[in-house]
């Protein structure tokens, strides 16, 4: 097996892995360290990571545990992504979390925060709230005092002061790590074939799993490897995957797609990519942060920004991807994945776009439905543009 | 005043219908006029800034609960889905949609079209189903972002935050009054704004002497009942002389019927809260499944969070109305979260203990993810940290199709078999 299968095997192995081992790692190289986790879609990590703290995205279980508990706790008609998490921390898979923060980008999420603060009064549990009047004049002086608030809680916990200086030196490291993001996306629009949408899905992902020093170290390397693959360009067609913002499709899922198309862009974990350009690092490091949270970012339906209409994000991010089509996903029972994707669909016809329109569940196991609708699409496609 | 158990039964009634009317014929004249209309919700509202400029108000929420309540939800809601939204998207916002695709042609009159659009974030669904209309409409949509509950600690929730979030709504209100400026081409009149607030205030203080009535035993109002009809009024009406002056006759007849000893519910046996909202699709026949065990609703975590915010002891400070305007809204969206949606169970505790109350009723409403998600988990809290028997049943606000009725039943008779056998216990 060549160095970067073996990578992407490692990384698959560490996404389906409910025990989060690359976090015990770290708490065995750091002992008396604190986990910071939070829930999608964005939060600030350089905040944790200034804090001398470890941050941890919690993006739901996938199909890796079965959910009892958190079914009597939340109601039936909630999407799989906030009862999955919840179920991490109940069958006490978390419990090395010292704080838990929940943003608040949908109404499941908000309320899920109350349950976890009934079911963990040892844990510090918190609610982010981003601004949803992004062109407001005054969201940026606000924000600025959300992330303080913030760093004032981790403060707490970590018993560290968290300086100017250091928040400075996480922004530079995750500026990096944004970075090097990038470079895999430019990847995947340029040359599709050399990396496919598991495996840049897998780097994406992992970034919120482990340090991100380690996931810098492996993006560089993974990129120095990629150009050498020898893979040859196939006859596909190119879409853009939309409405994995929150929920995560399983990974087989993606696989069943990539058979049939080239997956050039998508919003996948959108959030561990969300700033779009490096937060400056002169000045007020705070209001860096805040300002490129509202200035310098991407979209998805749970923010609220007229300067950014979503359907016309979409048709520039297609656009910009040079894709011929779109699938256009929403994860079941989504109140707001759902309503956008109305929108997204009409918006597509509109500019006679084709789309395929589809809902999943991160749970799901059987994907020949799935294959079967893509690879249609695909071929319908592949004869139309012949 | 007379006292013929029918006429006072019967006054506030038909006050609030004639309102209720009033507001569907100024929606109806609005629609042929083009008078300038809003669109707001609920929780959040605004409308004492709003009538500042003279804005005919349209509440969405009460638009479709009244299509429920009339029995033709379905078709609306399918006209929606055909349109394209998911039958897991909230049945509010399917049943307007289906309203906005016939023109506004509704049971009770014609909703006209929205001039602007003011939402909050307090429902996260009310953003989405604002840009609906943005998209239907092209209207200019206003986002009052309140930021809320923040966890465990917010009730001490440290100066810092409180005036972080104050400035910043302050901020938006002004950005909001220079849009309605815009859309009106009136100037604001920070005089007859104050009149407004100075009115809320009243409606405010006799809004909460109601619901102390209930305390009474027995209950004069049935909180699932009349309280909607409270709700809409307090919508509708809040900021003008007409609302206080409702409340006022509210507060009267409720006085009168603990006076002569009247039931909202003969032969009260077991005193009930609601935690969610009802099922307006099968409105008398919820009411009918609690009160055939003489079952009464003496409070609902609907009449607080629904109540745009009246917090106990609400009362805006007229010498700085903008500031205080901004700040009363913060405490309300803190106290909103904490008293009745998501970390609900400090109010719940003292309803039960105020209002005597037997045990509650969680209604988880498949619609409603900003009230529903975790009630099973409240429910179970209450049980076992404090001894108070809860029902949890399921259906929705506005989808018929989501109703069951035998299955309802079942665990309504369940619920009171075991009602009666805990509370023989306890005595
Ligand atoms: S998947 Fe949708 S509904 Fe679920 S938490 Fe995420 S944004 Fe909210
Ligand atoms: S989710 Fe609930 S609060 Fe929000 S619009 Fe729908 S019914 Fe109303």
């Amino acid at each position: 097996m060549d160095e970067l299968e073996r990578i992407f095997d490692d990384l698959r192995a560490l996404v389906e892995d409910p025990s989060f081992p690359a976090v015990r790692r770290w708490l065995a190289q750091n002992p008396g360290g604190k986990v910071v986790g939070s829930f999608q879609v964005f939060f600030p990590e350089e905040i944790a990571h200034a804090a001398g703290m470890l941050p941890l995205k919690i993006a739901g279980a996938g199909g890796t545990i079965q959910v009892r508990q958190a079914d009597a706790r939340i109601a039936a008609f909630v999407c799989s992504i906030v009862r999955s998490s919840l179920e991490l921390a109940l069958s006490g898979r978390l419990d090395f979390l010292s704080v838990m923060v929940i943003p608040n980008i949908c109404d499941a999420a908000r309320n899920a925060c109350g349950v976890w603060v009934r079911s963990f009064p040892h844990m510090r549990v918190e609610t982010l709230y981003h601004p949803h009047n992004a062109a407001s004049a005054h969201a940026v002086d606000y924000l600025t005092g959300e992330y303080r608030r913030i760093g004032r809680i981790l403060e707490e916990v970590g018993g560290r002061p968290i300086t100017d200086e250091a928040l400075r030196a996480s922004i530079a490291l995750f500026n990096e790590n944004r970075r090097l993001l990038r470079e895999v996306y430019r990847i995947k629009r340029e040359t599709p074939w050399l990396l496919s949408a598991v495996e840049s899905y897998l780097l994406v992902r992992s970034a919120g799993l482990m340090p991100r020093e380690e996931h810098n170290a492996l993006l560089r390397r993974v990129l120095e490897l990629l150009p050498q693959r020898p893979v040859k360009k196939q006859d596909r067609i190119r879409v853009v995957f939309e409405g994995g913002f929150c929920e995560q499709p399983a990974l087989d899922m993606l696989a069943v797609i990539q058979n049939a198309c080239y997956i050039v862009d998508d919003d996948l974990m959108i959030g561990l990519r969300w700033i779009t350009e490096d937060v400056p690092l002169e000045g007020d490091p705070w209001r860096n942060l805040a300002d490129s949270y509202l200035n310098r970012s991407s979209y998805s339906p749970v923010q609220r920004d007229p300067r950014k209409p979503k359907a016309e994000m979409l048709l520039r991010r297609i656009r910009e991807s040079g894709a011929e089509a779109a699938i256009v996903a929403a994860a079941k029972m989504c109140e707001p994945g759902l309503e956008e994707q109305v929108h997204y669909a009409r918006a597509l016809e509109a500019a006679g776009i084709p789309h395929l329109v589809m809902e999943f569940e991160e749970s799901m196991t059987v994907f020949e439905q799935v294959g079967m609708e893509v690879e249609t699409f695909a071929e319908s496609l592949l004869f139309q543009f012949a | 005043m007379g006292t013929s158990a029918e006429e006072i039964l019967g006054a506030t009634r038909r006050e609030g219908k004639r309102l209720m009317d009033l507001w569907w014929q100024e929606m109806t004249e609005a629609a042929q006029t083009g008078r300038p209309t809003a669109y707001v919700f609920a929780m959040g509202s605004m409308a004492e800034l709003l009538r500042t400029f003279d804005f005919v108000l349209n509440f969405p929420e009460i638009t479709s609960l009244q299509i429920a309540v009339r029995g033709q939800s379905q078709a609306y809601i399918q006209t929606a889905e055909d349109y394209g939204f998911s039958p897991d998207v909230c049945g509010y916002v399917k049943a307007d949609v289906g309203l906005q695709l016939r023109q506004g042609e509704h049971p009770y009159g014609k909703v006209p079209r929205p001039s602007l659009v003011v939402t909050s974030n307090v429902c996260n669904t009310y953003i989405k189903w604002s840009e609906i209309w943005e998209h239907l409409y092209g209207c200019p949509v206003f986002v009052v972002d309140l930021p809320g509950w923040r966890g465990r600690d917010s009730a001490d929730l440290d100066g810092e935050t409180f005036h972080n979030d104050a400035r910043y709504v302050l901020g938006q209100l002004q950005e909001l009054i220079g849009l309605c400026e815009q859309v009106t081409g009136k100037r604001f009149d920070v005089d007859r704004f104050r009149e407004h607030l100075a009115e809320a205030n009243r409606m405010a203080e006799l809004y909460h002497a109601v619901c102390e009535t209930n305390r009474h035993v027995p209950a004069p109002f049935n909180a699932v009942v009349e309280g909607v009809t409270y709700q809409g009024i307090a919508h509708l009406y809040r900021g003008s002389p007409e609302g206080s002056r409702y409340f006022q006759q509210v507060l009267r007849e409720m006085q009168e019927r603990i006076r002569l000893g009247m039931a909202a519910v003969p032969d009260e046996r077991f005193r009930l809260v609601l935690v969610g909202t009802t099922c307006y699709s099968h409105f008398r026949r919820f009411v009918e499944l609690f009160a055939s065990w003489g079952g009464v609703f003496v409070h609902s975590t609907y009449m607080v969070f629904a109540g745009g915010g009246f917090v106990p002891g609400f009362a805006y400070d007229l010498s700085r109305p903008l500031e205080s305007f901004a700040e009363r809204m913060v405490t309300a969206a803190y106290w909103g979260y904490t008293g009745s949606m998501f970390y609900q169970q400090d109010w719940l505790d003292d309803v039960v203990r105020r209002w005597h109350v037997d045990g509650i009723c969680f209604h988880g409403v498949k619609s409603c993810r900003t009230v529903s998600t975790g009630l099973p988990d409240v429910r179970e809290w209450m049980r076992v940290q404090r001894n108070v028997p809860g029902l949890f049943i399921q259906s929705d606000l506005v989808d018929p199709r989501l109703w069951s009725d035998a299955q309802v039943k079942n665990r309504v008779d369940a619920f009171f078999e075991a009602l009666a056998a805990h509370k023989a216990a306890r005595r």
